[in-house]
């Protein structure tokens, strides 16, 4: 058997190949937001539910050395799991305060799932169309994003906040 | 009960496999020019087993007996009774026995049709076809086994997909695997050829049927796919580049080009070992395509549910396929001599190779970049559809005038007379695609190359059909089908994309809304209890303010109890000069209703068209049989 | 054969150009290159699901402030990464993935054009 540089590429390819589909199989092929971590949040502002004339910007959560926005609604039954999650970082810490964003809900319905639960936010803003949240990055809910006082994401959380997460943001703000 | 009966056929089988090789093995040693009895005698056992247990599952879903898990995951009391034994191939572990049911019926049928073939070659043949029977065997039975049973036996069954219960849906596996798996016999042949030996004439004429048929049902179940997908799936879309579409797609270039070359090798005794490449080629296509599509590494919306498992069991299937097909070539290939002139009828099967391997080199690799950038990178991309149809669409213009052309070329060399058939044609489909491009509406340079190709393809197809019934060469005819099956379907895919159009609104009950065309009335809603689902069906009264006439059309939310799933039925009035596409979806947490209308002109012409392409193969596999 | 050549050379051209002179409905055609990233591989244009819903709205927004279709792209590929889109941006990790279909073809094309070529030169001998 001659052995010729076109039958070494070919095997070597080949041999690529199978290994790339190997490793491929491993990889976890459901999509994720990680990519967003490292990035900055900017050019935002967000009306209050109550009073269209109140708003939040860049420059008040600036103010934050954290700042936990959390997307919910009153019809979400996952927003209503993580809620005690939430109301413990907003009491018991005063490193991280908690912004609120209702997306696509009614403002009665918000007012008393938080009346209900209790309200971690020291601001709630409304999404009613969900375009407010497509600028976060956000394509469910609840999601939840952590960003410090520059504004960079440092983390963030798809699907409820459960035990496992909350730790690891407990975490992170120290 | 029938769990017992199915794994003792199976593992029969194996058995049968297993002395298949053994008795070829010795079989080969004695040199008479015939293949002993006892062969055929296991070879006809296998099949009968094969299909045996292939008719148990079967009679497990007719009965509904849910001690047999595939039927209680697949299954339900309530199915309809054809689409309870659709399921016994609508699953992996089904599916598995269908192809081992195809391996092992080529198999017998190959050996029997090819008697007057060398008897080394036959045997070599029996032996790698049955290794592969083996490699399926084995994955059936260790990790996708079709009769594992479970006990305590369940009452009910979890049922199967209700978007499965579709008649086109029901015969599209066995169409595409008769295609699909159908090409592990001229696979195995190859290797058969190259260990035996054989002469390239002869081996072109011993598989030569097998390719046909394999690209005939290749070509129905993807028609067949695609028609279900426009009917059912509810975007109006009927290709979406879609990952098990392109699985599918990548063995169909193959085959055509392995179909094409099959004809230089018979005639002109050359191009043997690029043959034999294809033919080894196709069927390890199929394998990677099963393995992409059912291991879990791609992303996609017809993905039977994944299994990592499976995937490692498939790299490994592949791999030693691969890797023996590739020891065997390299050691026992010999090189020829290429001897083409340029104006050669030889040249344009070469160029139709050329077109089809650059075609499937396309969609593989759209296919495979992601998962290499991802292992290789961490970075996830998407290829869609524009990426396929950027790349692909151009080139098909210029393939569209060699199709034309080149089946006018005779072998070794031609005159020049065909320039001027050529050059008068290319004038006429230019005038009547300027007239369409003038009276009916604008579209871009591409679309007008892509319009006067076609056409120019339609003419001197069909003036191809009309010489042939003429002068009575049937040869000719087939071929000049299909290549008018081809122009057609392009040229008609691309009236539909020029001239569809397509609103998508929000609207409420009792409300209307004008387009240019149409008035679309939102008159109520029906709410109805059918045998396994609950609909609600939106009736909509379109108004066409052309000519005032009224259709009705019904589009259906379909909420199905077990398992419970929500699909979107749209309503299609299909008629010859365009089809009305109407779907409706519910907005939530609103009283809304999200609505999507597109008229779609010609679109029962693309079908036609696509048929009239697999026609062609089997209007060839019929004239064959006459002239043996 | 020469016109052949010259066929195949323009559609070479025409690749090139085959975005610019479309005149299709743009906002169809933005919803049919962005992926619904909560679906089973289903486009914004072909999805019903909220989040897609969503997406309409969002880009019917940027479109009616004057942004072209490449800076809604931008935008949201910011938010979503590169997944978002179906059409892969030619950038220097999708290079390949552009590239290698048509050098492939060139080289499909120059094996045969040497076929031919050493069938003439044994013909000459």
């Amino acid at each position: 058997m001659k052995i010729n540089i076109s039958k070494i590429i070919i095997f070597s390819f080949v041999v690529f190949l199978l290994f790339i589909f190997w490793q491929g199989l491993k990889k976890n092929n459901s999509y994720d937001t990680k990519s967003l971590i490292g990035s900055r949040i900017s050019n935002f502002q967000l009306n209050e539910i109550n009073n269209n004339n109140q708003y939040i910007s860049e420059e008040d959560l600036k103010k934050n050395k954290f700042t936990l926005i959390n997307f919910f609604a009153s019809w979400c039954a996952p927003c209503r799991v993580e809620h005690k999650y939430l109301l413990n970082l907003s009491s018991e810490n005063n490193e991280i305060k908690i912004i609120g964003i209702n997306f696509k809900d009614k403002k009665n319905n918000a007012i008393n799932f938080l009346k209900e639960l209790g309200n971690p936010y020291t601001f709630v803003g409304k999404d009613v169309k969900g375009k407010i949240s497509i600028s976060f990055g956000i394509y469910g809910i609840p999601e939840s994003i952590l960003v410090d006082s520059n504004l960079t994401v440092i983390k963030k959380v798809v699907g409820p906040i459960d035990q496992a997460q909350y730790n690891e943001i407990l975490k992170l703000i120290q | 009960m029938l769990s017992n009966i199915g794994i003792s056929l199976v593992i029969l089988v194996l058995v049968l496999s297993f002395s298949t090789i053994y008795a070829a093995s010795l079989d080969l040693k004695i040199s008479n020019r015939f293949i002993s009895e006892n062969i055929y005698k296991l070879s006809l056992f296998q099949t009968t087993f094969t299909i045996l247990s292939f008719f148990t599952l079967i009679i497990g879903f007719i009965n509904s007996d849910f001690s047999l898990i595939n039927v209680y995951e697949n299954s339900h009391t309530t199915k309809p009774f054809f689409y309870k034994i659709a399921g016994a191939w609508g699953n992996h572990e089904g599916s598995l026995l269908l192809w081992v049911n195809i391996l092992v019926i080529f198999s017998y049928l190959f050996l029997v049709f090819n008697h007057t073939h060398n008897k080394q070659f036959r045997l070599y043949t029996l032996i790698v076809q049955n290794i592969l029977i083996l490699g399926f065997l084995f994955f059936l039975l260790l990790n996708s086994n079709p009769f594992n049973s479970i006990y305590p036996i369940p009452p009910e069954g979890m049922g199967l997909n209700p978007i499965l219960q579709d008649p086109a849906l029901a015969i599209h596996p066995p169409l595409l695997y008769v295609g699909f798996v159908g090409c592990s016999i001229y696979f195995s042949a190859a290797i058969g050829s190259l260990l035996s030996n054989y002469d390239g004439k002869l081996f072109a004429r011993s598989i030569k049927t097998w390719v046909k048929i394999s690209w005939c049902f290749q070509t129905l179940g993807i028609i067949v796919g695609s028609i279900w997908a426009y009917y059912e799936l509810g975007w109006g879309g009927f290709w979406f580049w879609d990952p098990v579409e392109n699985a599918s797609l990548l063995p169909w270039f193959a085959i055509t080009a392995l179909m094409h070359s099959l004809i230089v090798l018979e005639k002109r005794n050359t191009l043997y070992s690029w043959v034999i490449v294809l033919c080894l080629l196709t069927f390890i296509l199929s394998v990677t395509g099963t393995f992409l599509v059912r291991s879990g590494i791609l992303n996609s919306v017809h993905t039977f549910a994944s299994d990592p498992s499976r995937g490692i069991y498939i790299l490994v299937f592949l791999s030693l396929m691969i890797f023996s097909a590739l020891i065997i070539f390299f050691s026992k290939n010999h090189n020829e001599n290429y001897n083409f002139n340029l104006k050669s009828r030889e040249i344009f099967i070469l160029t139709n190779n050329w077109f089809m391997a650059f075609f499937l080199l396309t969609v593989l690799i759209g296919m495979l970049y992601p998962i290499f950038l991802d292992v290789l990178t961490n970075k996830k991309i998407s290829v869609g559809p524009p990426f396929f149809n950027i790349v692909i669409i151009p080139l098909v213009v210029p393939f569209m005038f060699l199709m034309a052309i080149g089946p006018k070329f005779g072998w070794i060399k031609s005159k020049n007379k065909i320039f001027y058939k050529s050059l008068l044609l290319s004038l006429g489909a230019v005038a009547i695609n300027l007239f369409i491009f003038y009276f009916f509406g604008k579209y871009s340079f591409l679309s007008n190359l892509i319009f006067t190709a076609a056409i120019f393809l339609i003419l001197y197809s069909f003036l191809d059909i009309i010489d042939s019934i003429n002068k009575r060469t049937k040869f000719e005819f087939p071929r000049a089908i299909s290549h008018l099956g081809f122009g057609m379907l392009v040229f008609f895919i691309g009236i539909n994309h020029q001239f569809s159009t397509e609103e998508d609104f929000n609207l409420k009950i009792g409300e209307v809304k004008k387009t240019t065309n149409y008035e679309i009335n939102f008159e109520k809603i029906e709410i109805k209890e059918s045998k396994n689902y609950k609909s609600v069906t939106g009736i909509f009264k379109l108004i066409n303010l052309k000519n005032s006439s009224i259709q009705n059309l019904n589009p259906e939310i379909r909420i199905y109890s077990s398992p419970e799933t929500l699909t979107y039925e749209a309503a299609i009035k299909t008629k010859i000069t365009s089809d009305l596409y109407l779907t409706m979806s519910n907005v939530s947490r609103s009283d809304f209703y999200n609505i999507k209308f597109q008229k779609k002109p010609f679109m029962i012409w693309i079908w036609i068209s696509a048929f009239i392409i697999s026609l062609g193969g089997f209007v060839q596999l019929t004239l064959k049989k006459n002239e043996d | 054969m020469k016109v052949i050549f010259f066929y195949i050379i323009a559609c070479f051209l025409i690749t090139i150009s085959v975005h610019s002179s479309e005149d299709e409905n743009k906002l169809l055609k933005v919803y049919k290159n962005l992926r619904c990233l909560v679906c089973q591989g289903q486009s914004i244009a072909d999805s019903n699901s909220d989040f897609a819903a969503t997406i309409k709205l969002v880009v019917q927004d940027q479109f009616n402030e004057g942004k072209t279709e490449d800076e809604i792209y931008k935008f949201l590929t910011s938010k979503y990464g590169e997944w978002i889109i179906y059409q892969p941006i030619f950038n220097k990790n999708n290079f390949l993935l552009w590239a290698l279909p048509y050098a492939l073809f060139i080289c499909g094309g120059f094996i045969i054009f040497l076929l031919v070529r050493k069938t003439k030169h044994s013909k000459v001998k």
